[in-house]
């Protein structure tokens, strides 16, 4: 059975409609890269997926570890391990990234019927993941994202994935905006997180990110549809021949 | 005017069976009843009062019971009568505002402190007013002056609680010296079916430095008139955080005189609505001719969690000076729907992540309690009231 099934996905936002039928299936461990131009419903799908409101989801379904995913609340499909690093991470003034972060470890600990920690068994297990990002463990005392760069928040994102351990991890344009340094850590930091139970959507514009996190699978998103599929080789076709060649073929196939 | 006659009646009642007093008091009393008796309570076309109606309050026959507030008095605190301060006490409150005359026809058990000039408190002064109605509602009046001696320093907290059906009707006066630095707070949890109407009214002397926070989580119906004048040099911070849901209705009115030049004024203050609760937010910035390279600046923000919850906010700048810097700016907003999923997409439950972001919009009143004790029970006990009441 694989982790993740999407059949048919349509969804809307103010009654336009974003993802157009969207066939997707991500079997455990795999890393699947979905690329496509701005505007194709890159993002769309992947807050659909962690359960925006924003978002009508008007046809199709989506099948996560056997559960419906659609019919879960934001805060169940990420205790059953669904986890989205955002393109623009929220910024909370008021609330500490530790507490932010212990609260979130705790709801999901108490869902799998584990005890909640307390503050310094929480500071032992995040001690080695704030070493994985390079990060200050300052960073821990200050407000959820605020006054933090872009190249912080980006790291704060893939930081608390490694703290929350997820299923299934959805990176939302997690290189945007990042230096090739900065890359290069929030790469290693997604690449030391995969495992045999752990799969992976990486979202991206730019097949740079793809060098250094590999995915299984490419696929090509355009007008709210997957146009093409194929293996980490069709990222550096796409490299070549831009999104343009990839548009203009499937108009042709459409005919 | 009937009803006006029938409540001035009740009151009179209640004002010629006083304890007896020196004749100093005695005369204080009568000259506030004759002003009281002569305005009668506002009405919402008096302008202060427009959007808090205290018809509830004129309408309750109470019974006056004596103030008897608990004192903890740090060190270096001195206690005086109120004849020892006769040219203080009555004398910074203004007694156009009826509530505070009625106090003053109630002067009785008054509290009048005295901090010597150069003295430094180590400890907060401590003044818990408790009140029990059992059977009738009950009006207390309590009183209190503090005299601040020049280039002393204190802290002083003020409490408020109780049960049942009563009236707290409150009138603090707090003078400042030269270069006195005063920490005050007032926490304001009365039963759900008192009333609250109180002034602070601060005179603060030539580069003093007045902190006032104010914490207003219970009552039915709660004034909160905060006055300060300033001199030359003098800094005030006036904060305040309102917590209202149900019926309850808090209006704060604040007025930051600054009378002299370079005076530097503060104001944050932070409302939470829920339910069908209401709130006043009126601050007025008032800068005299003489008041050049004044700074002030006042910010209010209200979170608005129902859809049935009204707020009032209405900054007021009267600046008659022509070399100062003012800003003024007020919000009115509800939780932010994208932090709210940013929690959610982490595990947090809808309604502890409410519950949180809430907590959070408050958290920056709260810093700025410097009162460690004080703060960690607000705090508890703000994130307890944000548990109990699932938005």
């Amino acid at each position: 059975m694989p982790l993740l099934q999407i059949t048919n996905l349509h969804a809307t936002v103010a009654d336009r409609e974003i993802l157009k039928g969207i066939d997707l299936t991500v079997r455990a461990g795999e890393v699947h890269a979905i690329m496509g131009p701005n505007g194709s419903g890159k993002s769309t799908l992947a807050q659909v997926l962690a359960g925006r409101e924003l978002y009508a989801v008007t046809e199709g379904s989506v099948t996560y570890a056997g559960q419906d995913l659609l019919a879960m609340s934001p805060e169940e499909r990420a205790r059953e391990g669904v986890f989205l690093a955002f393109q623009y991470p929220v910024e909370i003034p008021g609330v500490s990234n530790q507490y932010f972060l212990k609260a979130a470890l705790n709801a999901m600990r108490k869902h799998r019927g584990l005890p909640e920690l307390d503050a310094m068994d929480f500071l032992d297990l995040i001690r080695g993941k704030i070493e994985l990002m390079e990060m200050e463990s300052s960073l821990l005392n200050r407000a959820v994202n605020a006054g933090f760069s872009g190249g912080e928040k980006k790291r704060n994102e893939i930081f608390q994935m490694a703290v929350l351990e997820p299923k299934l991890a959805i990176l939302d344009e997690t290189d945007s905006g990042l230096d090739i340094d900065a890359l290069k850590l929030v790469a290693h930091g997604v690449n030391s997180l995969r495992a045999p139970d752990r799969s992976m959507i990486v979202v991206t514009h730019y097949q740079r990110l793809l060098d250094y996190i590999v995915p299984d699978f490419v696929h090509v998103l355009s007008e709210g549809r997957i146009v093409k599929s194929g293996g980490k080789e069709l990222a550096l076709e796409l490299e070549e021949s831009g999104y343009a060649g990839i548009e203009d073929e499937e108009a042709v196939g459409r005919r | 005017m009937t009803a006006l006659v029938e409540h001035t009646g009740a009151w009179l009642d209640g004002f010629t069976n006083q304890p007896p007093a020196s004749e100093y008091l005695r005369t204080l009393r009568e000259a506030g009843f004759r002003r009281f008796a002569e305005r009668g309570f506002p009405t919402t076309h008096d302008e202060e009062w427009r959007f808090t109606n205290v018809a509830r309050i004129a309408r309750t026959a109470f019974h006056v019971a004596a103030a008897s507030p608990v004192l903890r008095l740090p060190d270096g605190v001195q206690q005086l009568t109120p004849g020892q301060a006769e040219s203080d006490l009555a004398r910074h409150a203004e007694e156009r505002n009826p509530f505070v005359a009625l106090n003053t026809a109630f002067l009785d058990n008054v509290t009048v402190l005295r901090i010597p000039s150069g003295a430094v408190v180590g400890q907060p002064i401590e003044i818990v007013h408790a009140v029990v109605a059992r059977d009738a509602p009950l009006a207390v009046h309590p009183r209190t002056l503090i005299l601040v001696g020049a280039n002393a320093q204190c802290a002083i907290v003020e409490t408020y609680q109780g049960r049942g059906q009563y009236l707290t009707n409150a009138v603090t006066e707090i003078v400042a010296g030269e270069g006195a630095v005063i920490d005050h707070y007032k926490v304001q949890q009365e039963d759900r079916a008192a009333f609250h109407v109180a002034t602070l009214a601060a005179s603060v002397g030539r580069g003093a430095n007045f902190s006032s926070t104010s914490i207003s989580l219970g009552g039915a119906l709660v004034r909160h008139d905060v006055n300060a004048v300033l001199s030359e040099g003098s800094e005030v911070a006036l904060n305040g955080l309102y917590l209202v849901n149900g019926s309850q209705h808090v209006d704060n009115h604040t007025v930051i005189d600054h009378a002299k030049p370079h005076g530097t004024s503060r104001e944050l203050y932070k409302g939470i609505l829920d339910g069908k609760s209401s709130a006043v937010f009126n601050g007025r910035i008032l800068v005299r001719k003489d008041a050049q390279k004044t700074d002030s600046r006042q910010t209010n923000k209200n979170l608005v969690l129902s859809a049935e919850a009204v707020i009032d906010a209405k900054p007021e700048l009267q600046i008659f000076a022509d070399d100062v810097r003012c800003t003024h700016g007020a919000t009115i907003g509800q939780l932010d729907s994208e932090a709210l999923f940013y929690l959610q997409s982490r595990g947090i439950g809808g309604g502890d992540a409410r519950n949180l972001l809430t907590y959070a919009f408050a958290q920056d009143i709260v810093d700025r309690i410097k009162i460690r004790p004080l703060r960690d029970s607000l705090e508890s006990g703000l994130f307890e009231k944000f548990h109990e009441h699932p938005c």
